[in-house]
């Protein structure tokens, strides 16, 4: 069931995990990088430096077998709403937080490689380019590659962009059917519509009837490193205590597990 | 065969010696060359820098000099504004090092930044809440200041002075100095605190992260102060250390003393504010972001004794001994608190920009290590080599003491 996009006051785009859905496939990373042509390199494994806009961490509860639990971490750009940490800092404006949307954009043509938005994000959300963009010849990436998102060049940093280009189209798609407003749906990331767990939800944490904003509210519902007061758009969700306590840090004895709060 | 050069009165090396004391400096700044060439052409891959590593060991080592070089806006400050004029016998070495370490920093950053033809973005597309665009404003204003202030130091040379044009362009230009050095101690104050301000205003990293006042985080004060009580020493030691290799006398006593007190005073009010300012953070900053300080030095090779050796070895140590007119009065004591002043602001740079992006935030993140690439090496060491050059030169050429002549007379 689809339904109308919030009032004119603007949009604020953010997303969902449900982590006990996730499997940890990393679907979502090849469906971001083959979505957001991003660039390989011959050998990728040099993790430090390979450009990925979502990525997977794997946690455990840190218990030996039989009792061990394994989670995963899809980590996109949080979109952070407050003071954005990277945007406040960029000397020259290269990347921004979109009031209407929320979402926080990166100017490749514009940024000037001094990386000082990634000493100030806390989540390893954004990759320099350290080489040249490449794209192996001769075996028809090159066919695959989007024309709605522009390659990056050496010596400029990168991020998800909650696929922006993915609003644009949408939104042409409303104008040309004389609607000014999107509906529920209508705009998704890559890695939402590529999940085969469902575990992504995307969509207006701002309208009420969204299903993000209801998944906001859950009990169960945490965002990373949300005590530092960055507001991010991307929440989490997990049943698991262990899980929901590795959101964020806390000091003995801070972190009530979520039954605890509801008996409270 | 430069004697024509060589100014009026002083004895200076041969030539032969000359060059051959050039060649290791020459050698470095080579070496800086093919790695800047290697880094500019090739990318920022000839680093070990990662996305973990955004800022390494340039940054270290600009955020570095920046605060050494800082003797020569407050030398000038202390010399023509507020009024010191035993400090005139040593402003031009003071001119010249904060000349040196300026276009040092500002020609690293030039390399450091991956899009280096944009730099000049900066300034068009300004982000007006950036520190770093703050700093990259002043720090390119007092590079031309600097310029402006060595200008007359180089117009003094035997052979310019003869042109009648430059001699009195120079001394109009010694005339005006004052507004210089106010406009110097002006952007000074601003990029010395803004470098602070860089990593204060990191609020989501919790190991940066400082309370402050208005806009400005504590960290910017802070970073002024110290840079205000190094500067001087490593003025000091500069000289000093060209006394030793020129062995003979340069600067009166004086001028030590007065410089060395009163970075010693400086530096003893900074290490009591920076005491204060670790325990506010320790006890108020990192427990509201979940974490308690022994958390940050839970994996790798930081840990407490870093802390405790800038604060406490080199910050306390050098304030003591250079507040002490006794102990500054040896020159021994003297050198040894102005190097382990200096040191102290070297390892302040060095826990703000390494160990701070070295630990995780993210519970679930890990340690990784950083070490630099021989092409790092060779652009942080360039630097040394183009200041032992530039200041090599200009003193050879440049009467850059002006009490050399009669301290020498004196010593004979």
């Amino acid at each position: 069931m689809e339904k109308k996009h919030g009032p004119a006051k603007g949009n604020s785009y953010g997303m969902v995990i449900d982590l006990d859905k996730c499997t940890g496939c990393g679907t979502c990373m090849v469906a971001c990088a083959a979505e957001n042509n991003l660039a390989v390199r011959p050998d990728e494994s040099d993790k430090q430096r390979s450009i990925t806009w979502m990525r997977l961490y794997k946690v455990t509860n840190g218990k030996d077998f039989p009792y061990t639990e394994v989670s995963y971490f899809p980590r996109p750009c949080m979109h952070c709403d407050h003071h954005t940490p990277c945007v406040s800092v960029c000397p020259a404006t290269a990347t921004e937080t979109d009031p209407h949307t929320g979402i926080v954009s990166q100017i490749y043509t514009r940024c000037i490689g001094c990386r000082y938005c990634m000493a100030a994000c806390p989540y390893h959300a954004r990759t320099f380019n350290w080489w040249d963009g490449y794209f192996p010849k001769g075996k028809g990436i090159e066919r695959y590659l989007s024309p709605e998102v522009s390659p990056r060049m050496r010596g400029v940093v990168e991020k998800c962009t909650f696929c922006h280009h993915r609003l644009m189209r949408a939104k042409t798609q409303a104008y040309t059917e004389d609607r000014r407003e999107l509906e529920e749906g209508e705009y998704i990331t890559a890695c939402t519509e590529a999940c085969p767990a469902q575990a992504i939800t995307f969509g207006d944490l701002k309208n009420p009837e969204h299903k993000v904003s209801r998944l906001a509210k859950s009990p169960y519902a945490f965002r990373l490193l949300e005590r530092l007061g960055t507001e991010p758009k991307v929440y989490y969700l997990s049943t698991k205590d262990w899980v929901r306590k590795l959101g964020d840090n806390y000091l003995p004895g801070e972190f009530k597990p979520v039954s605890t709060v509801k008996a409270g | 065969m430069d004697s024509a050069l060589i100014p009026e009165g002083v004895k200076r090396c041969s030539p032969k010696v000359f060059f051959f004391w050039t060649l290791p400096w020459i050698a470095l700044l080579l070496w800086g060359a093919v790695s800047a060439a290697l880094c500019l052409l090739v990318g920022l891959n000839q680093t070990n820098m990662s996305d973990y590593f955004a800022f390494a060991v340039w940054i270290v080592v600009d955020l570095a000099i920046i605060a050494l070089g800082a003797g020569a806006f407050f030398t000038g400050f202390l010399t023509y504004i507020i009024g010191k004029k035993e400090l005139k016998d040593i402003i031009n070495a003071a001119v010249i090092i904060g000349f040196i370490c300026y276009s040092g920093a500002v020609a690293m950053l030039g390399i450091d930044i991956g899009q280096p033809i944009r730099g000049w973005f900066i300034f068009w597309h300004v982000n007006v809440h950036s520190m770093l665009a703050e700093v990259s404003f002043c720090i390119t204003c007092y590079l031309g200041v600097l310029a402006i202030e060595y200008l007359p130091i180089i117009l003094e040379n035997r052979e310019i002075k003869k042109v009648r044009t430059l001699r009195l362009a120079g001394e109009n230009l010694h005339g005006i100095m004052a507004v210089f050095a106010a406009t110097g101690a002006f952007l000074s104050f601003f990029h010395q605190g803004s470098l602070g301000g860089l990593f204060g205003v990191m609020y989501a990293r919790p190991f940066d992260i400082r309370g402050g006042f208005y806009v400005w985080p504590w960290t910017f004060f802070l970073f002024i102060l110290s840079a205000m009580a190094a500067g001087p020493s490593f003025t000091i030691l500069c000289t000093k250390l060209t006394e030793k290799i020129a062995r003979k006398h340069l600067v009166p006593e004086k001028a030590f003393q007065t410089l060395a007190k009163i970075s010693g005073s400086l530096l003893c009010f900074y290490v009591v504010l920076k005491i204060i300012d670790t325990l506010v953070w320790v006890f108020g900053n990192v427990p509201r972001a979940g974490l308690s300080f022994m958390d940050f030095f839970k994996e790798g090779p930081y840990g407490v004794w870093l802390l405790v050796l800038e604060i406490l070895v080199f910050g306390v140590v050098p304030a003591i001994i250079l507040i002490t007119p006794s102990a500054r009065k040896s020159e021994g004591w003297l050198i040894t608190g102005c190097l382990m002043n200096c040191i102290g602001i070297v390892l302040n740079r060095f826990t703000f920009t390494i160990v701070s992006l070295a630990i995780p935030v993210m519970p679930f993140d890990k340690f990784v290590s950083y070490l630099p690439t021989w092409q790092e090496w060779g652009v942080s060491v360039a630097v040394i080599g183009y200041g032992f050059l530039l200041f090599s030169l200009s003193y050879r050429y440049l009467p850059i003491f002006p009490k050399e002549r009669e301290l020498n007379a004196a010593t004979k």
